[in-house]
C-alpha cells in the first residue's frame, strides 16, 4: 500500500472515504463488490486480502476444469484489469492473521498492515477431514480450491486408482472429474444412498447406476476406517473390512466455516460467525460474508443464499435498508450427462402428499412433493428442463390446486389454461406416437376402434399392439378408447398388484424377464411405480419374483419378506412364535422326539400340538429363544419344517407297503423322496404334497396341491387340490411308471408353477386361470419343456438348500433376535 | 421440555427398512430406520390388536403391522384406513452414527 498518500489536487477536494476492508476473496465478496460499487462507487476506499495467490473465479466450475471441460481463465470472475479500474488493492497470496479490534487494522501473515472504518470477513470454509489413522498421509487430498484441483489433475495423470469419501454433492463432481481424467474411482459413501440431503432413495439410486455405467465403482453405507500406506497413500480400509487400492485419496465430506480468525479476535461465533440480518457481527464494523456466517443458526454453502446476503450486505455499506432472509435452494450436480435437480423440501411429513412420474425408457424420475395445495419440494432426475419452473412455484407458494392433475409433466403442459388430460389426449395429432414399443400412432389406434368395432383394451391391443409390450401407455389407449367410443366405454379397474401400480402380476413378472430387471428398486424404475418405496403387497411379490427369476444372482431381500420368513417360524396373535421342525414324509424317531421334548422343558415352551401335515408344532416360543432352540433341534438332526413360508410345507405320507396289507407303492418311501427333493424351494404360496399308498387314499392325497395315489402299474400324479378357504378335489395330471418319473413329473410342474404363478395364487387358483388342460399338456405331452423345468428346478435348488434354522442358531441375522437396547432397569433406577 | 436424549445404539445396527426392539420398563419400544434413513421410536403396540409393529414390513414412513396388516403412518403414529386408531410416538435422532432417544418421554409414559 502507498504509504504517503499524495495529496493531488484531484483527491484534495474530494469528502474524505472510508476505508473498507475485506478478508477472503471468494465468490460472495466478490459479488457483494460489484453490488456495492453500483449502488456507492465513490463511498469506500476498498482493500482485499486474498489467502490465495490469485484473483476472484467462479468456485463453482471448479469441477469442469478437473474434468478437462474448461481451463482456469474461463472460470475467473474479476480478472486483474478489474482491480485496478475500480481502484481496489488486491493483496494477493496474503492470509490474514490478526484483526485488531481496538485499533481498527489488519495484519497479513507477509506483515502488511491495513486500517479499516468497516471491516468484512469472508472466510469461507474449510474442507472437514475426517479423522481416520494415515487421514494426513502424502496423496490424500480434500476439494476446495485451484490447488486441489491442480493437485488432482497432476495426480489423475498416474491413470491409477482413486477413491473418494462422500458421495455428497462436491464428492461426486471429483469423482467424476477424475474419472474423466482416466482413473479408475471407486466413491465411498457412508449414507444408504448418494446425495441424501439432496435426493431421495429413488433418484440416489439412479445416479448410483448412472455412475456406473461410466465405470465408477459406487459403494453406500461404507465407513472409512483407515488411509492405508506409508510414504504416500496405497489405499483405503472400510469398516467391514474391505481394501479399495488408490494412488489417490480425496476427502469430501462437507465444509465447516472457517471462522479462527474472528474467534480469535474475540467476534461471537458459533459453528460459523454469528451475523443479524445485515449481516454485521458482534462487532458493529465488522460484517460476516459467505459459507463463514452462520444466520438464524444456518450456515449456507450453495451459491444462491451467498449471493443474496453479498446484496444484503452491499446495501447495508451503502447505507440502505436490507434484511437478509434465507430462501429455498435448488441444487444441480454438475457432471455432464447427468441431469439432476432438487429443490425445497422434499422429505415425507405428515399432510404431505406426493405425486410421482417415472418415464423408465428415458431413466426418467420426479417426485413433487405438496402441502396444503402448495408445492414445497421437488426431486428430478434425467429430465430436468422444468427444474426452475418447480422452483419458482415452490419459492412463490403459489397454490397449485388449479393445474394439480397435469403438474408433474412441467410447464409446458400445465401453463394456460389448466389442461383436463382427456382434453391433452384429444388435442393430440394423428400422427403422435402413443406406442413407443410398437411404433403406433394416435390415428391408427382410433381407426382401427372404428373400423373393427373394438370396445376394450384387449381388442387394441390383439389388433394394433399398442400397448401390449411394456404397457406403460396403457392409459394413453384407454383415453382414446374412451374419446372414441364416448360413453359406451366402460374402462376395466385396473388389476394393478397395489396401489403402487397399475400392472397386473402377469405384467411385471413378463417384464422382469424381458427387461432383466434384477432388483427391486430397478422393478420399480422400470416399470413406473407410482411410490417411492412399495407397499407391503408388492415388496414381497417382487422379491419372489425376483428369486424365482434370478436364481443365484438375485439376493433375496430380508426386508422385503413377511416376518414369518424373515425369522423362519410363525408369529402368534401375542407376539410369540410357534416352531415346526421337519417330519420327513411325516416319520420320526425317538431320538428326534427326545430332543422335541429337552427342547420344550429347557425353554418353557407352553403349547405342543401335533399338525395336520404329520408334524409337532412347538407353539408359544419367545422370539428372542429362537436361534437357542434351533440349535437344540439341529443337534438331533431336525431342520426347519417351513411351515411359515410360502414354500414347501409338509409331504403327507401313509404307510405303504412297509406295513400295510393294501400298500401298492412305497408311498413313505417316495414321500421323504420327494419332500428331500423339494425341500426349500420358494414358491408363489404354500404347497403341501401327500403320497397314498392305494387308492383307499389314507394320507388325503386328492385334496393337496399335488397328491400321488400309489396303483399296481405305477403312480396317478394328481393336482390343484383345495381343502382350506376353498374344497376342491384334485385333478389327474398323469401317470407315472416308475419313482422317478413321479418325480421329475412333480418337479416340473412345481417349477412350471413357481415360473407362472402370480404371488399367494395356489396351485388351484393357477390351474383355473391358465386351464388345467393347458398345464396338462405342457408337463406331460412335452418332455422336453418338462425336463427344461427340472433342470431349471435343480439350478435353483442349488440355492435355497441350506437350512435357515442352522444358519441363525450359528449367528445369521442376529439382530432380529435381540433387543437393541435394555433400558427397563435404567428407568427403574431414576 | 426437559430433554434427556441417550444413545441407545448405533444407527447400523437398525437395518434399512427394518426395526429394532428396546426394552423398557413399560414394554418394548420399537426404533424404525425407513428406506430414507430416518428413524421412528414408537410403542411396539399395533393399536388394533397389540400386534407386534416391530415385526412388520416397512416401506416408505409407514409400517404395516404383522398380525392383520394395519398400516400405521410412522411420522405420527395415526393408523392408515377407516378404523383409524394412533400409536405413541417418541423423539429420536442420529447424531454421528448414534442413535439419541429422549428418554424423559418415556418417563412421562410412565407417568401417564
Amino acid at each position: 500500500m502507498d504509504e504517503n498518500p499524495a495529496l493531488t489536487p484531484e483527491t484534495a477536494h474530494m469528502p474524505k472515504r472510508e476505508k473498507l476492508v475485506i478478508i477472503g476473496n471468494g465468490m460472495a465478496p466478490g459479488r457483494m463488490l460489484e453490488v456495492l460499487l453500483d449502488l456507492a462507487p465513490e463511498k469506500y476506499d476498498i482493500a482485499i486480502f486474498n489467502a490465495e495467490p490469485r484473483v476472484n473465479y467462479d468456485r463453482i466450475l471448479l469441477s469442469p476444469v478437473l474434468s478437462g471441460e474448461k481451463s482456469f481463465e474461463e472460470i475467473i470472475i474479476h480478472g486483474d484489469g478489474w482491480y485496478i479500474d475500480h481502484g481496489i488493492t488486491l493483496y494477493k497470496g496474503h492470509k490474514v492473521v490478526e484483526i485488531d479490534r481496538a485499533a481498527k487494522l489488519v495484519r497479513s501473515e507477509h506483515g502488511a498492515v491495513e486500517a479499516y472504518d468497516r471491516l468484512v470477513i469472508a472466510t469461507g470454509s474449510l474442507p472437514i477431514i475426517i479423522p481416520v489413522p494415515g487421514a494426513t498421509r502424502p496423496g490424500v487430498l480434500t476439494y476446495r480450491d485451484l490447488d486441489d484441483v491442480t493437485a488432482m489433475l497432476l495426480a489423475s495423470k498416474s491413470r491409477g486408482d482413486a477413491v473418494v469419501i462422500g458421495g455428497g454433492l462436491l464428492g461426486l463432481e471429483a469423482t467424476a472429474g477424475l474419472a474423466e481424467q482416466g482413473m479408475k474411482v471407486t466413491v465411498v459413501h457412508l449414507m444408504p444412498t448418494l446425495m441424501e440431503r439432496q435426493l431421495d432413495a429413488s433418484a440416489g439410486h439412479l445416479l448410483a447406476k448412472a455412475l456406473e455405467r461410466r465405470g465408477i465403482t459406487v459403494l453406500t453405507g461404507a465407513n472409512t476406517k483407515e488411509i492405508m500406506g506409508g510414504t504416500h497413500v496405497t489405499g483405503v480400509r472400510l469398516e467391514d473390512g474391505r481394501e479399495i487400492p488408490a494412488s489417490l485419496v480425496v476427502m469430501a465430506v462437507g465444509i465447516r466455516p472457517n471462522i479462527a480468525l474472528a474467534k480469535q479476535a474475540g467476534i461471537e461465533t458459533h459453528r460459523g460467525i454469528i451475523v443479524d440480518e445485515q449481516l454485521r457481527t458482534s462487532d458493529p464494523a465488522i460484517f460476516a460474508l459467505g459459507e463463514c456466517a452462520e444466520f438464524g443458526g444456518a450456515t449456507f454453502g450453495l451459491v444462491a443464499p451467498l449471493y443474496e446476503m453479498a446484496k444484503v450486505l452491499a446495501a447495508t455499506l451503502a447505507d440502505r435498508e436490507a434484511a437478509f432472509a434465507p430462501a429455498a435452494t435448488a441444487t444441480k450436480l454438475k457432471v455432464t450427462g447427468i441431469n439432476l435437480f432438487s429443490a425445497g423440501d422434499f422429505a415425507d411429513a405428515p399432510g404431505r402428499e406426493e405425486i410421482v412420474l417415472r418415464d423408465a425408457a428415458r431413466d426418467v424420475y420426479r417426485r413433487l412433493v405438496l402441502e396444503d395445495d402448495r408445492l414445497v419440494g421437488t426431486v428430478m432426475y434425467g429430465e430436468v428442463s422444468d427444474g426452475v419452473w418447480f422452483f419458482d412455484l415452490i419459492k412463490s407458494g403459489a397454490p397449485v390446486g388449479a393445474m394439480r392433475e397435469t403438474l408433474i409433466f412441467g410447464e409446458a403442459y400445465a401453463s394456460g389454461a389448466p389442461l383436463d388430460p382427456m382434453a391433452a389426449v384429444a388435442a393430440l395429432p394423428d400422427e403422435a406416437e402413443i406406442c413407443g414399443c410398437n411404433g403406433v400412432c394416435k390415428g391408427k389406434i382410433t381407426a382401427a376402434i372404428t373400423s373393427k368395432g373394438l370396445t376394450d383394451l384387449d381388442g387394441v391391443r390383439a389388433h394394433t399392439k399398442a400397448s401390449a409390450s411394456c404397457g406403460s401407455c396403457t392409459g394413453l389407449v384407454e383415453k382414446l378408447l374412451q374419446l372414441t367410443l364416448g360413453e359406451t366405454y366402460l374402462p376395466g379397474k385396473p388389476a394393478g398388484i397395489c396401489p403402487c401400480t397399475d400392472l397386473g402380476h402377469g405384467d411385471v413378472r413378463r417384464l422382469i424377464i424381458a427387461r432383466e430387471l434384477k432388483t427391486i428398486p430397478d422393478v420399480m424404475q422400470a416399470l413406473q411405480w407410482k411410490s417411492s418405496g412399495g407397499c407391503a403387497k408388492c415388496r414381497p411379490a417382487l422379491n419372489y419374483y425376483l428369486l424365482a427369476t434370478w436364481p443365484g444372482e438375485y439376493k433375496d431381500d430380508a426386508q422385503s419378506r413377511f416376518i414369518n420368513e424373515r425369522v423362519h417360524a410363525n408369529i402368534q396373535k401375542d407376539g410369540t412364535y410357534s416352531v415346526v421342525p421337519r417330519m420327513w414324509g411325516g416319520m420320526t424317531s425317538a431320538n428326534e422326539l427326545r430332543a422335541i421334548a429337552d427342547v420344550v422343558d429347557k425353554f418353557a415352551i407352553p403349547a405342543v400340538k401335533v399338525t395336520g401335515g404329520q408334524r409337532i408344532d412347538l407353539l408359544g416360543v419367545r422370539k428372542d429363544d429362537l436361534p437357542a432352540v434351533w440349535r437344540d433341534l439341529n443337534r438331533a438332526g431336525l431342520v426347519s419344517g417351513h411351515a411359515y413360508g410360502k414354500a414347501l410345507r409338509t409331504v403327507k405320507t401313509c404307510v405303504g407297503t412297509d406295513w400295510c396289507r393294501f400298500g401298492t407303492q412305497d408311498s413313505t418311501g417316495l414321500g421323504i423322496r420327494l419332500e428331500k427333493f423339494l425341500w426349500g424351494s420358494w414358491t408363489p404360496a404354500k404347497v403341501k404334497l401327500a403320497v397314498s399308498g392305494c387308492p383307499r387314499n389314507c394320507a388325503e392325497a386328492t385334496c393337496k396341491d399335488v397328491g400321488v395315489i400309489c396303483i399296481d402299474s405305477g403312480y396317478e400324479i394328481h393336482f390343484a387340490g383345495a381343502a382350506g378357504l376353498d374344497i376342491k378335489g384334485t385333478e389327474v395330471l398323469g401317470h407315472a411308471k416308475t419313482e422317478d418319473e413321479a418325480l421329475e413329473i412333480i418337479a416340473g410342474l412345481i417349477q412350471l408353477y413357481r415360473e407362472q404363478g402370480y404371488y399367494l395364487e395356489r396351485i388351484y387358483k393357477w390351474a383355473k386361470r391358465v386351464g388345467t388342460d393347458t398345464i396338462r399338456q405342457l408337463i406331460m405331452e412335452d418332455r422336453e419343456r418338462r425336463q427344461a423345468l427340472l433342470a431349471r428346478f435343480i439350478h435353483a435348488q442349488k440355492f435355497s438348500q441350506t437350512d435357515p434354522w442352522a444358519e441363525r442358531a450359528m449367528g445369521a441375522e442376529a439382530h432380529e433376535f435381540s433387543p437393541l437396547a435394555d433400558l427397563s432397569r435404567l428407568e427403574a433406577a431414576q | 421440555m426437559s430433554v434427556d436424549m441417550i444413545d441407545i445404539g448405533r444407527v447400523d445396527d437398525v437395518p434399512l427398512r427394518g426395526a429394532r426392539l428396546v426394552q423398557t420398563a413399560m414394554g418394548p419400544l420399537a426404533i424404525f430406520r425407513a428406506e430414507d434413513g430416518a428413524l421412528y421410536a414408537v410403542d411396539d403396540r399395533c393399536p388394533h390388536k397389540l400386534g407386534p409393529l416391530s415385526q412388520g414390513i416397512v416401506h416408505g414412513h409407514h409400517v404395516t403391522c404383522p398380525l392383520h396388516n394395519l398400516v400405521i403412518d410412522l411420522r405420527s403414529g395415526e393408523a392408515l384406513g377407516p378404523e383409524g386408531g394412533c400409536v405413541k410416538t417418541y423423539p429420536i435422532e442420529a447424531r454421528a452414527g448414534r442413535i439419541l432417544l429422549d428418554v424423559s418421554a418415556l418417563r412421562r409414559r410412565g407417568a401417564a
